[in-house]
C-alpha cells in the first residue's frame, strides 16, 4: 500500500469530484422535468400520447446506460448532416452528451416514479377536493403533485445514488470527472488499487451525504 | 449437506489448482487487440497482428508454449505486476516512466509517432523537419517544437490514455494544448473524424491504418517523432522481480533478430520494416 500516493491524490480527486457533482446537478434537474412531463403523458388517456411515453421510459430503462452514452457521442459524431447542423454546437462537446444520455436517462426512471406516485393517490383525496368547489386545475398543481412527490422521496432517493454512481460513465466520454481523474492517475503511477480506494472512498461519502439529505425530507414532509 | 458444501469447495478449489499447474510453463502475453497493425482482432475475434505473430516466434525460440491474452490498455501494466500474465507485448515504448514499475528486454521495433488531421485542416502542411528526436534536441528540433507551440495553441489533441503520446503533451513541450484522452485509439479515430479532435497524436501506423480501412481523409502533419518521452523503441514489458524470463526474452529477440525472423513479420504488418 502507497500510502503517499493515495494522500498526495486526495485533494486532486476530490477536486474532480466537484465535476462529478455538477454533472449529476445538471442532469437531475433537467431529468425532473422530462421525468414529471413524461409521468403526466403517461397517465394521459389518449393511447397514443400513452403509449409514447411509455416507449420513452421502456427504451431507456430498457439499455445500458453506457451503450446509450456511446450512441449519443460516438453514434451521432459520425452522420454527416447533423455535424454540419447547430446541433453539432452541443453535441461536439462531451460534456453535453454526457448531460443529454444521463438526464434522458434519469427522465425515464423518475417519470416511472412518479407516474406510480400519481396512481397511488387515494381517489378520496381528490374527490375532497372536488366536494370543496376547488378547480381541477388546481387540484393537480396543489394536491396531487405535493402527494406524489411525498410518496416518490424514497424511490427517487435511490435514483439520485444511482445516477451518482452513473456519472462515472462521463469518463469514458473523455470527461475528467472522478472516475476520469483516478484513471489518470493510474495511468501514470500503475496503482489502481491505492487510488480506485480512495475514489470509491469519494463516492461512498457522496452517497452518505445524499442518502441523509433524503432521509431528513422524508422526515420533514412526513404524513404522521 | 455440509458435507457436500464442503466437499465441492474442495474439489473446485483442487481443481483451480491443476488448472493453475497446468498453465506454469506456458508463458502468458498481454496484448490489447485494439492497436493496428500492432495487434488488433480479426472479424472472428481471434487476436492477429504484428505482436501476436512475433510473440509466438519468440516462444518457439524460448522453447515454451505461450498463450495470448487480452487486456484493456489501461490497465496493462498493472494486470503484468498482478500476474495476470507475465509479459507484455502490446506497441508499449520503452520509457523511464515505465522503467520505475517495470523491466523491459531490449527493443524489437520502433515506433515513430506522428500528428494526424484531417485533410483541409489549417494544421496541414506545417513548416517542420521530416522528423525530430528529442532525446538531445538540436536546433531543428527546438524550433519545430517551437512551431508545434504555435499551431497547438487552444487547439484539442487527441490520444489514448496512458501511452507515450498523452506524456509527451503532458510534458508541455508544445505547451498548453487541450489534451483529450481516450481508452481505444479507435476511439481517438473516430472522434478526430468527427471533427471533435482538431489533431490526434499516435504512432504513424496506426493513422495510416486508419485512413486506409475507413477511407477517411486522414493525413499525417508536422514532423514524426522519437526519443525522450516517446522512449526508445518498443519492447517486451516483464515483471522487475522476473529476471529468468527477462533473460530468455532478451535471447529470443537477438536470435529472431539474427534469423531475419522480426524483420519479416514486420514488413508483412507494416508495409516497411519497422524492426530494431
Amino acid at each position: 500500500m502507497d500510502f503517499e500516493l493515495m494522500i498526495n491524490s486526495f485533494p486532486k480527486l476530490l477536486n474532480a469530484a466537484a465535476v462529478t457533482l455538477k454533472l449529476l446537478s445538471v442532469s437531475l434537474i433537467i431529468g425532473l422535468f422530462i421525468g414529471l412531463l413524461f409521468a403526466i403523458l403517461r397517465l394521459n388517456k389518449n393511447v397514443f400520447i400513452n403509449k409514447f411515453a411509455y416507449g420513452y421510459s421502456y427504451i431507456f430503462r430498457g439499455t445500458p446506460l453506457l451503450v446509450q452514452i456511446f450512441i449519443i457521442y460516438f453514434g451521432l459524431g459520425q452522420i454527416e448532416s447533423l455535424r454540419s447542423s447547430f446541433l453539432w454546437v452541443i453535441l461536439k462537446e462531451p460534456y453535453w452528451c454526457a448531460i443529454i444520455a444521463f438526464a434522458l436517462n434519469t427522465g425515464a426512471y423518475t417519470s416511472e416514479i412518479l407516474r406510480s406516485a400519481f396512481q397511488t393517490i387515494k381517489p378520496g383525496i381528490i374527490e375532497a377536493g372536488q366536494s370543496l368547489g376547488i378547480s381541477s386545475k388546481i387540484i393537480f398543481y396543489k394536491i396531487q403533485i405535493p402527494i406524489a412527490i411525498r410518496q416518490s422521496l424514497p424511490a427517487y432517493g435511490n435514483e439520485i445514488i444511482l445516477m451518482m454512481k452513473g456519472t462515472s460513465l462521463a469518463s469514458t466520454v473523455t470527461l475528467m470527472d472522478l472516475t476520469g481523474v483516478a484513471k489518470y492517475i493510474i495511468s501514470t503511477t500503475f496503482k489502481p488499487i491505492e487510488v480506485f480506494i480512495v475514489a470509491g472512498g469519494i463516492y461512498l461519502f457522496m452517497t452518505f451525504v445524499i442518502h441523509n439529505i433524503i432521509k431528513f425530507l422524508e422526515k420533514k414532509y412526513s404524513f404522521n | 449437506m455440509m458435507n457436500i458444501f464442503k466437499k465441492t469447495i474442495f474439489s473446485v478449489l483442487l481443481s483451480l489448482l491443476v488448472i493453475g499447474n497446468v498453465n506454469a510453463d506456458k508463458i502468458r502475453i498481454g496484448t490489447e487487440g485494439a492497436y493496428p497493425p500492432w495487434n488488433s482482432k480479426d472479424e472472428s475475434g481471434k487476436l492477429i497482428g504484428f505482436e501476436v505473430e512475433l510473440a509466438y516466434t519468440l516462444c518457439r525460440y524460448i522453447g515454451q508454449q505461450c498463450t495470448i491474452v487480452e487486456q484493456d490498455w489501461d490497465g496493462m501494466i498493472p494486470a503484468l505486476i498482478m500476474r495476470k500474465f507475465d509479459a507484455i507485448m502490446a506497441g508499449m515504448s520503452i520509457t523511464a516512466e515505465r522503467q520505475k514499475a517495470i523491466s523491459f528486454s531490449q527493443g524489437y521495433a520502433d515506433e515513430v509517432a506522428s500528428l494526424a488531421v484531417m485533410k483541409g485542416s489549417s494544421l496541414e502542411g506545417l513548416d517542420t523537419p521530416a522528423g525530430i528526436n528529442l532525446t538531445k534536441p538540436n536546433a531543428a528540433a527546438k524550433k519545430a517544437l517551437k512551431t508545434l507551440t504555435a499551431a497547438l495553441a487552444g487547439k484539442t489533441v487527441c490520444v489514448q490514455t496512458a501511452t507515450i503520446h498523452q506524456n509527451f503533451l503532458d510534458s508541455g513541450d508544445v505547451g498548453k494544448v487541450n489534451v483529450r484522452t481516450y481508452k481505444t485509439q479507435d476511439e481517438v479515430n473516430l472522434d478526430l473524424a468527427s471533427g471533435r479532435c482538431d489533431a490526434a497524436l499516435a504512432a504513424a501506423v496506426a493513422f495510416s491504418d486508419y485512413a486506409e480501412k475507413s477511407g477517411k481523409p486522414v493525413v499525417l502533419t508536422g514532423p514524426t517523432f522519437s526519443g525522450g518521452a516517446f522512449g526508445n523503441g518498443v519492447g517486451v514489458g516483464i515483471r522487475k522481480d522476473d529476471t529468468e524470463l527477462l533473460k530468455k526474452f532478451n535471447a529470443a529477440i537477438n536470435k529472431a533478430r539474427k534469423n531475419g525472423d522480426i524483420s519479416r513479420i514486420a514488413t508483412k504488418w507494416f508495409g516497411f520494416d519497422a524492426s530494431m
